[in-house]
């Protein structure tokens, strides 16, 4: 099978890239060193290949009404032009066929940000909905968008340094804000935990935005850091994480589910119907080692399994996430099978970290 | 970095170095330790532990993956390095002076019949492909 590639293929193989193919798409694990990269945009500011996410736009009258019956997040909560919220699409039984973000661009058009394994997915869904809810509505993939974050304490600073003209609208953008500035959609929101903007700009333009951060100081920033940076502020990963086969009150989603106002959405009935028999907890390895993906948490209230684990390179010592049985408390010492051996963990509160420093 | 002419090799990317002592030294290969990245935790065979050519005996792991590290031959553990304890790195930034364990070998035959450097090469850059 012939990998797809972003329109920053041939810089990544410039700047010296490890390739891999990662859910069909030839992307970046590494320029180098991933624990040089992963303090690069803790301290100081990288830059990320995110052009295969999708960007989904949505428009047409009740468009709005249409989010809050599709998504588990309630669309009512964005009302200002460029607000994001974070939410869940699920499934009639509960289980999560994506994470995404949507932006509210108008009343007639909201924008969604998909995940790049699930965009076909999602979208089939999407337009399966509106065929029965929302006929009027047009549901465009914008193939024509690419799209790069920059964060790290000083991203925003270079983002502005490389895009001067953008700075008056973007300098005052809060937490899970956006701006349209001309071509370029700018958010402030991240993948990372650290401060940052994830920008949305015409393919063709990419190549050369990326090499101007990067002449700006901006690192490239390879999957591998991505995912410990990810980790670290306890972000869920899509497929790991949270899956179809779960529903989002045992994948640490609980906060993005909207099960207080009236509305009916899809997946609401199921949620209401079966209490969470398990939760989401952060690991923090006591004795050497690594956690790792689907081992083994043997707790006082039954078994658990990892769903993310690796090294912390700001903590300096490994973390996980897990699904274990919801009687689980925050303090416990738990036991991961790792290989022949039985190793010592402690359930924490995750994030691991953010902005730079430990939140332990 | 080329492959040091003086150690054998193994089609699972360890390095063997015959010591003096008639012992083997036995590590990752710079493409191993390349292929894996950043080291951060190293678990090494007990001393005296007996082993059978192309047994599991060791794990590296990395910020990315665990990898097993296999018994180039049939031997005994004379020895571990402690230091890779705390600086894993090293195997990153010396693998050829990153030794893991050492081996009493059955038969020292067996050490002789291993790939030489050049023969190493040729299996890696079939496996780029």
């Amino acid at each position: 099978m012939t990998l797809k590639i972003t329109p920053l293929n041939a810089a990544h193989r410039a700047m010296g890239a490890k390739m891999v193919d990662f859910g069909g798409w030839d992307m970046p694990v590494n320029y180098g060193s991933q624990i040089d990269e992963h303090h690069q945009v803790r301290n100081d500011a990288g830059m990320f290949d995110v052009c295969h996410m999708r960007v989904v736009d949505m428009k047409g009258d009740g468009v709005r009404t249409f989010l809050k019956y599709l998504l588990a997040n309630n669309a009512d909560k964005i009302t200002l032009p460029g607000k994001a919220l974070y939410s869940a699409m699920l499934r009639p039984d509960g289980g999560v066929i994506d994470d995404l973000i949507i932006y509210f661009m108008t009343e007639q058009w909201f924008r969604i940000v998909v995940n790049a394994g699930t965009a076909d997915k999602d979208i089939a869904w999407m337009k399966q909905q509106a065929a029965t809810y929302a006929p009027n509505l047009t549901i465009t993939s914008r193939d024509d968008l690419a799209m790069v974050a920059v964060q790290g304490p000083n991203a925003r600073a270079k983002v502005w340094q490389v895009l001067p003209q953008a700075q008056a609208a973007t300098e005052g953008l809060q937490n899970f804000q956006a701006a349209d500035c001309g071509e370029y959609y700018i958010a402030r929101t991240g993948y990372t935990g650290e401060d940052g903007f994830e920008v949305m700009l015409p393919k063709e333009n990419v190549e050369a935005f990326w090499y101007a951060l990067n002449k700006a100081g901006v690192k490239p920033i390879g999957l591998g850091a991505r995912d410990t940076l990810r980790l670290e502020a306890g972000m869920n990963l899509y497929g790991q994480d949270m899956d179809e086969s779960k529903h989002p009150l045992e994948s640490g989603m609980g906060w993005t589910v909207d099960l207080k106002s009236e509305r009916d959405f899809i997946g609401k009935a199921a949620l209401l119907a079966a209490p969470a028999a398990n939760k989401l907890v952060g690991l923090v390895l006591l004795d050497r080692g690594v956690l790792r993906g689907h081992q083994q948490v043997h707790c006082a209230q039954g078994i658990g399994e990892i769903t993310s684990g690796s090294f912390s390179p700001t903590l300096e010592q490994s973390i996980a996430l897990a699904r274990v049985p919801s009687g689980v408390q925050i303090g416990d010492q738990v036991q991961v099978s790792i290989r022949d051996k039985m190793l010592a963990a402690k359930v924490v509160k995750y994030p691991f970290a953010r902005n730079g420093k430990s939140c332990l | 970095m080329s492959n040091p002419s003086n150690l054998k090799y193994t089609a699972s990317h360890e390095w063997v170095k015959t010591e003096a002592d008639g012992t083997i030294s036995i590590g990752i290969t710079q493409h191993a330790q390349e292929l894996l990245g950043d080291m951060v935790f190293v678990e090494t065979p007990k001393v005296g532990r007996k082993l059978k050519a192309k047994e599991e005996c060791a794990v590296v792991e990395s910020v990315k993956a665990a990898s097993d590290v296999y018994a180039p031959v049939s031997g005994e553990v004379t020895a571990v390095n402690g230091l890779l304890d705390s600086s894993p790195e090293a195997i990153n930034s010396d693998p050829y002076g990153s030794w893991m364990f050492k081996l009493k070998p059955d038969n020292a035959a067996d050490v002789l019949a291993l790939m030489d450097a050049a023969a190493y090469q040729v299996a890696v850059d079939s496996e780029a492909h």
